[in-house]
């Protein structure tokens, strides 16, 4: 963990200073390989870029509601015309391209062959295995054999929303059509997954941007998925959390304690099961815009094993029941903050450092599950 | 001799959609719709919590997001005999207003302009000439020269360096592109702008939906948004007035830009009033419903036979039978088994692929008939079937499009010219605008009602036995109708008879063509390697076809008979 937080920095630093193209190509090629990428495609990726080009992104749609593709509509900062006019170039897309048919048939070989090993294969949709694959055709190629032809001569892979990164949807119980994820046949190659139904796309926007500006990818957990969004528990940042610290809960819409803003547990909320950021990262540019924060429990959408699979009004298992029995003081007597602030403060960055045994047994689940 | 065209991927649509025509002397005299993707979400529904329904049937589609959701929980009331609180009819009535405003402006500019528009001709445009154009059309402010230049410049960057990204291989210098420079310009300028409206309408959506796409907010029983005025985590008076800002703010788009866009570029292909008319029998239900039974309605339904308006025979209650026992399915040309043809509530049939057969089975998407006839659904039905029945703001902003689009034309277009490719994109624009005046009363209502004391937002259901209902919904496609069995608090049984699939499907048992394949019949084509024309008719319908594509039970068991409040 430590070595991979130098060689952000690094790069970090190497953007902020003025430095020769050699020592630029020599962090990104680290940075690449330290997240499995090869230092070839980083390389290309920062000749590209210094060519002026924009990097090239293949957008598959297989099993799917372009919920995900919807949901980068939404987006500000950047606008989705400057992604698809100045950041990249959008070289197939169903939803957005202007060509149909052969035309656009035309455009997928060009992209593919003019940016080999480089271009970004986005992928949104599960990719149905069952019967050789037959119930997701395009172009009469099933989405299988579009998925692994594409994928082969990708620098990067991205699957987009729960049911790229696992299935999501159509692939619950019973899966009447064998609907799996990008990771689950790709399985000799990083594929960066953005669960959600749909994915935040700033989660997305966020992987993009980095591959196009740096040529690597962000640091992602075991599950391919990026730290930065998924790094923590819904129910750690909730602006609820108060609430059920003091157990103060809805029992039902409208009651007393929901039109109090209460913790929506009681209801149901995976919250506490389900990594992503929606606390934080709001939706669609409204300040409260979630779930959480109107008023409906979370469905845990980003979880393999919630998202349609677990009953919307059943509570999940808390992990830590109670809060720890010693809190930290916020201001020492002296004025001065005390050591175990300090420790704490640490904790909620991530870097879990000679903290109190209180404090850091609250890390461990986090830790295995990276 | 007749050539065949393939276009698949047909692009610009929701889902895998693939068309086949032969082609004869320049024009379509016969073609296939093929639906090319299957995900069995209904099967996935079997034995689930009903209350959770609506979680599933959203993620048919994230295009129409939200109208499978409120079809969903409309469906599981209505088997419980559930009225919901008034507040929570206004607060799903906005959203699916805000939904509908962002779904039609994105169909129109993102989606369809580019079968119309030549946007490499609007880098000949004069920026000034182009400010004058669109000055005579509208008053809307950021139609000047300025606007005009700037985006000139950037497109012409964008072109220069040379990855031309979504815009490669489009269908520029076409023959069948008719429009100015100065017009291509606009319409590019338009189709950036629009990018920002529709994220205006989706505000209204999330501030009220939690997030969209999908949706969630909703609960079989109301909605989850407390409303307290004396507290800044639920509905107050601070989010009611951003909504009644960002409706606002619409409205002055979809007048000034995309309703009046519509008719000044449709009015500059006049011929395409004379083609893609297909099947004319129409049909729409009510919605946008006054009260939390859902006996009245702002919106009107009902259906028109043979083009011919006075046929209208108004739907306007949803126990009307005339709606519930006319609905029929037919397998005859799709991807299934079982028998050919069904009453939606009798749904059997299992998966069965064949691959393309011109004269056997070719699609996913299955047939629906009404009374035994082919119908169309959409916008064009909804503004047919409001004006004839003389609902006010229909007549207000048909009668507005129609007298727009005759003084560009030179010529005086009538409600019957509607029946063709261009129509349906009038209707919608013409929808959008009647929608979005709505949202507003809407808005005051749901303030009305709040200040009135009444803050109530849930009715709690209760499952027992064997319950059975069904939910409609007047969606931006079309009708949308979703049926529900449950016993002992389970489901037993759903189904979705969806606007795609009334549009996009096969032949029938009769081998009568669908909606689409008609509409395709006669169209020009003028160069077979490039069949814009195909994608101009395809594209009027809005596409759909991952909500196109469902699936029936496959143990076949009956969904009983339509039960209404």
């Amino acid at each position: 963990m430590d070595a991979k937080k130098t060689l952000r920095d690094e790069a970090a630093q190497a953007l902020d200073h003025p430095i020769g193209r050699r020592n630029f190509l020599k962090v990104i090629t680290a940075a690449a390989a330290a997240v499995g990428l090869s230092s070839s495609v980083a390389v290309k990726m920062a000749e590209a870029a210094a060519a002026g080009l924009k990097p090239s992104v293949i957008w598959l749609h297989f099993q799917e509601c372009t919920g995900c593709t919807e949901s980068l509509l939404r987006t500000s900062h950047p606008d989705v015309a400057e992604v698809i006019l100045d950041l990249i170039s959008l070289d197939y897309h169903e939803t957005l391209s202007a060509a149909a048919g052969h035309q656009i048939e035309a455009s997928l070989h060009q992209a593919m062959e003019q940016h080999k090993g480089k271009y970004i294969c986005v992928v949104e949709g599960a990719i149905p295995e069952k019967d050789g694959g037959i119930y997701c055709k395009i172009g009469d190629r099933t989405a299988l054999d579009i998925l692994n032809t594409v994928a082969a001569d990708a620098g990067a892979i991205v699957a987009l929303g729960s049911c790229a990164s696992f299935g999501g949807i159509p692939a619950s119980p019973p899966n009447p059509t064998g609907a799996t994820g990008a990771p689950m046949i790709l399985k000799d190659k990083t594929v960066v997954t953005i669960p959600g139904c749909p994915a935040n796309p700033y989660n997305f926007l966020g992987v993009v941007l980095q591959y196009a500006t740096l040529g690597t990818l962000p640091e992602l957990d075991q599950k391919g998925r990026p730290k930065f969004a998924y790094g923590r528990t819904i129910h750690e940042d909730c602006p609820r959390r108060a609430h059920f610290d003091a157990g103060r809960f809805a029992q039902m819409y409208g009651d007393e304690g929901h039109m109090q803003g209460y913790c929506l547990y009681k209801l149901g909320c995976k919250g506490p099961a389900t990594h992503a950021n929606c606390s934080i990262q709001h939706f669609c540019e409204v300040p409260g815009a979630w779930p959480i924060g109107i008023g409906h429990p979370c469905v845990g959408c980003t979880e393999q094993q919630l998202a349609f699979r677990v009953p919307l009004h059943d509570t999940v298992d808390i992990e830590r029941p109670t809060p720890p029995d010693t809190y930290p003081p916020i201001l020492a007597n002296d004025s001065k903050v005390s050591p175990l602030a300090t420790a704490v403060g640490g904790l909620v960055a991530g870097a879990a450092i000679g903290a109190a045994v209180v404090q850091s047994r609250r890390l461990d689940k986090e830790d295995t599950n990276d | 001799m007749s050539k065949r065209i393939v276009v698949d991927p047909i692009t610009r649509i929701e889902g895998h959609l693939r068309i086949d025509v032969e082609v004869d002397g320049g024009k379509v005299t016969k073609a296939w719709s093929s639906g090319q993707m299957w995900r069995g979400i209904e099967t996935i529904l079997k034995g689930r919590d009903p209350r959770e329904a609506w979680l599933f049937t959203q993620r048919f589609c994230g295009v129409c997001t939200t109208v499978h959701a409120l079809a969903s929980v409309r469906a599981v009331e209505n088997a419980v005999g559930l009225e919901i609180p008034k507040n929570a009819q206004f607060i799903r009535n906005l959203i699916l207003a805000a939904h509908a405003m962002h779904d039609h402006i994105v169909h129109f500019f993102h989606l369809s302009a580019l079968d119309w528009v030549d946007v490499v001709s609007a880098l000949k445009a004069d920026p000034k000439a182009t400010a004058k154009l669109a000055q005579s059309l509208s008053d809307w402010p950021r139609n000047s020269e300025q606007e005009f230049k700037a985006v000139k410049e950037k497109l012409a960057t964008f072109v220069d360096k040379g990855q031309l990204g979504i815009f490669n291989n489009g269908y520029w210098g076409h023959k069948a592109m008719k429009l100015s420079p100065e017009v291509n310009l606009m319409a590019v300028s338009h189709y950036l702008q629009a990018l920002d409206y529709q994220r205006t309408a989706n505000q209204v959506v999330a501030i009220l939906g939690s997030k969209t796409p999908n949706i969630q907010n909703l609960a079989v029983g109301g909605v989850a948004n407390a409303i307290n005025l004396d507290c800044e985590s639920t509905l107050n008076m601070n989010t009611l007035y951003k909504i009644k800002d960002l409706l606002s703010e619409m409205g002055q788009f979809i007048q000034d830009v995309y309703l009046t866009d519509v008719c000044a570029i449709g009015a500059m292909y006049p011929d395409w009033l004379g083609y893609g008319a297909g099947v004319t029998n129409y049909l729409a239900v009510p919605d946008m419903p006054l009260d939390g039974a859902m006996t009245a309605f702002d919106l009107p339904g009902g259906t028109i036979m043979n083009g011919d308006l006075s046929t209208i025979r108004p739907i306007n209650r949803l126990d009307d039978e005339y709606f519930g026992k006319n609905v029929t399915e037919s397998i005859a040309h799709s991807w299934y088994e079982g028998a050919e043809e069904r009453h939606p509530y009798q749904g059997e049939t299992n998966p069965a692929y064949t691959e393309f057969q011109d004269d056997g089975k070719y699609s996913w998407v299955k047939s629906p008939r009404f009374d035994d006839k082919v119908m169309q659904v959409g916008p064009l039905a909804q503004v047919l079937v409001g004006f004839q029945q003389g609902h006010a703001p229909t007549v207000k902003w048909a009668s507005w499009a129609l007298e727009k689009a005759s003084a560009v034309a030179g010529v005086n277009i009538t409600p019957s010219m509607l029946h063709s490719t261009l129509g349906r994109h009038a209707a919608r624009a013409i929808r959008c605008a009647i929608i979005s005046e709505l949202a507003l009363k809407h808005w005051g209502l749901l303030v009305e009602n709040i200040a009135s004391g009444d803050l109530t937002i849930f009715n709690e259901p209760e499952f027992k036995g064997h319950q059975e209902g069904f939910g409609c919904h007047e969606a931006p496609r079309g009708t949308l109708s979703h049926f529900v069995v449950i016993d002992d608090g389970k489901i037993t049984n759903y189904q979705a008879v969806v606007p795609s699939t009334w549009n996009a499907g096969p032949r029938d048992g009769k081998n009568r063509p669908g909606p689409y394949e008609s509409s395709l019949v006669g169209n020009p084509i003028a160069d077979p390697e490039r069949p814009l024309e195909v994608l101009r008719t395809i594209h009027s319908f809005d596409p759909c076809l991952a909500c196109a594509v469902h699936a029936f039970d496959p143990d076949g068991k009956e969904l009983g008979s339509v039960r209404t409040l």
